[in-house]
């Protein structure tokens, strides 16, 4: 176990990776001779060359699709798209293609690619640059979409989405960046597709990912410190494919949910866990499912706004003590 | 990255004389051959598809007969093409059984992408047709990054990225075309002027009606040739190969009217009746028929005999697919993913996300 930042992880993964297997190379913008708008790429165009980590032209569906054509033809590219919201750009190669090649042509052309790409607000970034859009990948089949919330997912996650054969939307997040935690030495990848639960708990399950999914984690053990709640933490991971067992299997024993998202939360993520529960815990459920989702406003730039809209622990407390009284009327 | 190759300057360069005399007789014919087989296959196409054994669109490659055969014998056979929804008659050229393509079409099992892509998006890799692709424009990105895995591993093998003249106004063309210049990479663009989208004509959508001249915003080497005439379709083509394969990406422009509606149901009424007539001019089979008669090298009796081939040809196409299996319902979760994943759906769409299960009678007591 060593010590380190998620964006540290996420750095020696790829490099390591690099390192492994000759096919893996890197192309987006900036990530050479400027190091990656958020420095994950440090280091890499010197120790990697140009044919390696190569800096793309501004040209989102260019570059995305250029890599999307390499790994056609066997190659295993790491595209970085600067933040999720440019990656509406490449939207047409990402959906249109990547996500179609394998069963459009009858499974003769696999595309190992990975798309890495930060979301999230709380920079003061404004409303085209602090959206939460992964759903938009999540929804279509053919893609994976995983979204480490620790500097050991991060490692565990990129190691798979990388080996993985299909495209993976690897989703970062800039609040994340600069968090520490322990990760494994070794090099297990994470399997693509499970959820994973943070903190056994017996009294409520609160469902999440990303930045959320560590906030729900904090929460978690400022409540069981505070209020004596004990609370059952999972963290899904892969939003595509979706573990539901794992979700179902936490309410089963704990009888009440609360989902945090920091999507949007009509025809949010929240929506879909809400209906998962609905669907396999009917009968064990003492409480509507609640959702902490982000206030439905373009982003505000003005920082009294922005921390406004966006979901906060206080907000997750105060959701998860509700469900817990909405249970205990019901008793 | 290989080193940041010679760039190119802007040329244009006017259609190589077809030189009929230097090709041998047979060469000739065979490409005659070829022509008279994509026409036939399609006219075939056209009729199943209003008998509706053919679903969903259906273009169709007449009048591009010179240019596909043209454009098809320059390439080498370890060489990648990436090509639009117009593509039957360029998988007949890149030597995939016409039954393959034609169970395609019918939508069964044994046809080339498995019943799964239908008449736009045919592929097959053995053959290095790497798509058939219905989203204009969508195969331009997807062909560049194939030449840039090419430039990767230094294979000697070129792209060949055919569209149409609308394609080139999508961003992806230009994204596409300075990536392939800035890098260098072996890769030749096609683009079929027939003069028309669907029914708007290329005047009235490139503000730089000459296709070609627009390679020269990314110092590309282009080319424009008379897409009626296979062996200069051919010679261009090959100059282009050539160019590309030393580092030197280059458009090429092949003009060539397209002689029905854009798909099977268009029945073209844009098309002013001076304009329809003119067609029976441009028809690219009786062109070169032509040609080759007044070389001595194709007679009446050698047009029958070819046609009656060629009609055979498709009959067994047709007889192929009629034969083939529907794909059954059990494989219809098959190629979802290549890499196997828990927890991926395999719910049709009547199914209940969970079976039934009961409360436990001794469990939860509130």
């Amino acid at each position: 176990m060593t010590i380190m930042t998620y964006r540290q992880a996420l750095h020696d993964t790829l490099a390591a990776e690099m390192r492994r297997d000759s096919d893996v190379f890197l192309i987006g913008e900036e990530i050479g001779v400027f190091e990656g708008a958020y420095k994950i790429t440090q280091g890499m165009l010197a120790e990697f060359g140009e044919k390696r980590v190569r800096d793309a032209p501004i040209a989102e569906e260019g570059f995305t699709g250029a890599a999307i054509g390499a790994a056609m033809l066997g190659l295993r590219p790491v595209v970085e798209i600067m933040t999720i919201n440019f990656s509406l750009i490449a939207l047409d190669q990402i959906v249109n293609h990547a996500a179609k090649i394998y069963g459009m042509f009858g499974g003769q052309a696999k595309v190992p690619l990975v798309i890495r790409t930060p979301g999230g607000g709380g920079q003061q970034l404004g409303a085209t640059h602090s959206q939460n859009i992964e759903l938009f990948y999540a929804f279509i089949p053919g893609m994976k979409v995983v979204a480490p919330s620790s500097p050991a997912d991060a490692k565990a996650l990129l190691l798979a989405a990388i080996r993985d054969d299909d495209p993976v939307l690897f989703l970062e997040n800039l609040a994340l960046y600069n968090t520490k935690g322990e990760v494994p030495d070794d090099n297990t990848p994470a399997e693509i597709g499970r959820a994973a639960v943070t903190r056994q708990g017996a009294d409520i399950t609160v469902v999440s990912y990303s930045r959320m999914a560590a906030v729900a984690l904090d929460v978690a053990n400022q409540l069981a410190e505070s209020d004596g709640i004990d609370v059952e933490v999972v963290d899904l991971r892969s939003l595509r494919p979706l573990d539901r067992e794992t979700i179902i299997a936490s309410v089963k024993k704990t009888h009440c949910a609360v989902v945090l998202e920091d999507d949007w939360l009509t025809y949010g993520i929240g929506a879909e866990i809400a209906a998962t529960i609905s669907d396999g815990a009917f009968d064990w459920l003492d409480a509507p499912v609640r959702r902490v989702a982000m206030a439905e406003v373009p982003m505000p730039y003005a920082k009294s706004l922005e921390t406004a809209a966006m979901p906060s622990a206080q907000d997750a407390k105060e959701a998860i003590r509700q469900t817990l009284a909405a249970v205990a009327r019901r008793s | 990255m290989s080193s940041p190759r010679v760039k190119n300057r802007p040329r244009t360069a006017k259609s190589p004389p077809a030189q009929t005399d230097s090709l041998e007789p047979e060469r000739l014919l065979h490409f005659y051959r070829q022509m008279v087989e994509i026409r036939r296959f399609e006219e075939r196409a056209a009729r199943a598809y209003t008998q509706a054994e053919i679903g969903g669109y259906c273009h169709l490659n007449l009048g591009e007969e010179a240019t596909v055969v043209g454009l098809m014998s320059a390439l080498e056979s370890s060489d990648y093409l990436f090509t639009n929804y117009r593509e039957h008659g360029y998988a007949l050229g890149r030597g995939i059984a016409p039954g393959r393509i034609m169970a395609e079409l019918y939508g069964r099992s044994d046809g080339v992408s498995k019943g799964w892509g239908g008449s736009m998006h045919l592929f097959d890799m053995g053959a290095r047709l790497l798509g058939g692709y219905g989203i204009v424009g969508g195969q331009i990105p997807l062909a560049t990054g194939a030449a840039l895995a090419i430039d990767y591993v230094s294979g000697p093998e070129a792209v060949m990225c055919i569209m149409g003249e609308g394609t080139t106004n999508i961003g992806a063309f230009h994204e596409s075309l300075n990536i392939a210049a800035l890098w260098g990479l072996p890769i030749v663009y096609v683009v079929i002027n027939n003069g028309l989208g669907m029914g708007t004509t290329v005047e009235k959508s490139s503000a730089e009606p000459d296709i070609y001249k627009r390679a020269a915003s990314y110092r590309m080497a282009s080319a424009r040739v008379d897409g009626n005439d296979p062996l200069a379709v051919r010679d261009a083509a090959q100059s282009a190969l050539a160019s590309a394969r030393s580092g030197k990406p280059f458009l090429l422009e092949a003009t060539s009217k397209r002689l029905r509606g854009h798909s099977v149901v268009d029945p073209a009424k844009y098309r002013t009746p001076a304009e329809a007539a003119a067609l029976k001019d441009a028809d690219p089979v009786a062109g070169f028929a032509a040609r080759l008669g007044a070389a001595g090298l194709l007679g009446e009796d050698d047009i029958a005999r070819i046609d009656v081939q060629a009609l055979l040809m498709v009959q067994e196409a047709v007889d192929f697919a009629e034969a083939s299996p529907h794909p059954t319902v059990d494989t219809l979760f098959d190629y979802t993913y290549a890499s196997p994943v828990p927890n991926d759906s395999r719910r049709l769409p009547g199914d209940p996300l969970f079976e039934p299960s009961a409360y436990p009678q001794t469990g939860h007591q509130a």
